[in-house]
């Protein structure tokens, strides 16, 4: 199965013609984003077949909604991986009770989940980068983006797993957002 | 104030997919009317997707043909149509409830409409819709005539316009909408209340009959944030077990 490694500008191309209609280029779209919407689903919900289904659901889900993309407000690529994102979270949360995740959540947990990132992601240039930038983090900011972006907890979850109010975790995650933003653009 | 009340400050836990689901609806409505949030979003969006593009897994190779086996045989849903304000209002089958309310304004409460037109719109009905809510009948009536009546709008999936009138002094709330799909007959609408972590409970069923549909929520009203409405088995489920068609925030 092909790999090239696509350019933002073909991939934007390619999704907006499988918006028309074109199912060869739904495939190319598929090949070139198939492993990370995977690889996310399976860090999210760490089960392979319940990241294979939600794969499927997704890349069908991208067929069916492909007219929705808009090339101004953002890449094909953010935008099926945000598309990717919410139904992993999704389904991590039918999946379990959110008392389930609070008990497992917690520092400890989301300094796994970092770990595991960086494990996986040291491979390439990009990958190092997004590791880099994570560390580089404050722990106050990276364990609440952390536990949001990888477990799929609300900031409401987040903010009882770490005995903190709200509205101070919902400001670290937009600071840490925000750092991550600058770290990334300083390296790119 | 608690974090909940200022939206601009939404965003990123938004692009994390970290609001609660009635939370998270009404920040979209935010979203619609500030370009400053729809400008923090593109950017938290960018950032976050290349948190995504790092991972990586083998995809098995029999998954592949099953997509796009799956793909040839389901239809691509159409664009959305840009929907002119004027004419959805029009047609938006809001003016009882919208009007009511505002005739409740004229006399205590506060009114929340989404949108100013609407409210303007709705003031010229106003006169009629007192007539009308005083024949509506008993409990609905109950909602709408309360001094503190508030009522919300949203847009359901497919373009529905509803509304929840509520009255958190009468512990109590109403929802309306017009042009609801017809359903078949083995099937309903459920409304949901949902609770400030995302919980649901039932708050009542509605005949898929089509046309204009009300009824007053089941109590207790309790401290739900949002009113929600899916499509469930005819009797009703405990839980949802479809897709929201919208999620209604009801301030809280």
């Amino acid at each position: 199965m092909p790999h090239a490694p696509e350019t933002n500008a073909h991939l934007d191309a390619l999704l907006l013609r499988a918006a028309d209609g074109d199912r060869k280029a739904f495939a190319d779209v598929y090949d070139a984003l198939a492993r990370p919407v995977m690889g996310l689903a399976c860090r999210i919900l760490r089960d392979a077949g319940q990241a294979e289904e939600v794969t499927q659901d997704v890349m069908i889900e991208v067929w069916r909604t492909a007219g929705r993309f808009r090339p101004d407000l953002g890449t094909a690529k953010a935008w099926v991986l945000t598309l990717a994102h919410r139904r992993a979270v999704d389904r991590v949360r039918s999946v379990q009770a959110s008392r389930d995740r609070e008990v497992r959540a917690g520092m400890l947990s989301a300094d796994r989940d970092f770990d595991q990132v960086a494990e996986t992601v040291e491979n390439s240039d990009e990958r190092r980068r997004v590791h880099h930038c994570l560390k580089a983090l404050e722990r106050l900011q990276r364990v609440p983006l952390v536990l949001a972006y990888y477990q799929g907890m609300t900031y409401v979850e987040v903010a009882h797993a770490l005995s903190t109010p709200e509205g101070t975790v919902k400001s670290r995650m937009r600071k840490g957002l925000d750092r991550l933003r600058a770290c990334m653009e300083a390296g790119s | 104030m608690t974090a909940r009340e200022d939206p601009h400050l939404d965003a990123a836990a938004y692009v994390l997919h970290a609001l609660p689901p009635a939370e998270e609806a009404a920040f979209e409505n935010h979203l619609a009317g500030c370009a400053t949030c729809r400008r923090d979003v593109t950017a938290h969006e960018r950032t976050a997707a290349r948190l995504a593009a790092a991972e990586d897994a083998p995809v098995p190779g029999e998954l592949r043909a099953r997509v796009l086996e799956r793909v040839s045989r389901t239809p691509q849903e159409h664009r959305p149509p840009a929907r002119p304000r004027g004419r959805s209002l029009r047609r938006s089958g809001l003016r009882l409830a919208l009007a009511a309310s505002v005739a409740a304004a004229a006399v205590l409460g506060a009114v929340a409409v989404r949108e100013h037109q609407e409210a303007e719109e709705a003031r010229s009905q106003a006169a009629q819709a007192r007539e009308e809510a005083r024949t509506a009948g008993g409990a609905f009536a109950y909602v709408l005539t309360a001094p503190d009546a508030t009522v919300y709008t949203g847009e359901l999936s497919d373009g529905t316009r509803a509304a929840v009138v509520v009255s958190r002094e009468r512990a109590t709330a109403a929802f309306t909408a017009r042009d609801l799909p017809t359903l078949p007959s083995d099937k309903v609408y459920e409304l949901w209340y949902a609770g400030k972590a995302g919980d649901l409970r039932p708050a009542g069923l509605l005949e898929g009959t089509g046309g204009r549909e009300t009824r007053v929520l089941d109590s207790p009203l309790g401290d739900a944030v949002a009113v929600g409405i899916t499509v469930e088995p005819s009797g009703g489920s405990a839980q949802p077990t479809t897709e929201p068609l919208g999620v209604i925030p009801i301030g809280a």
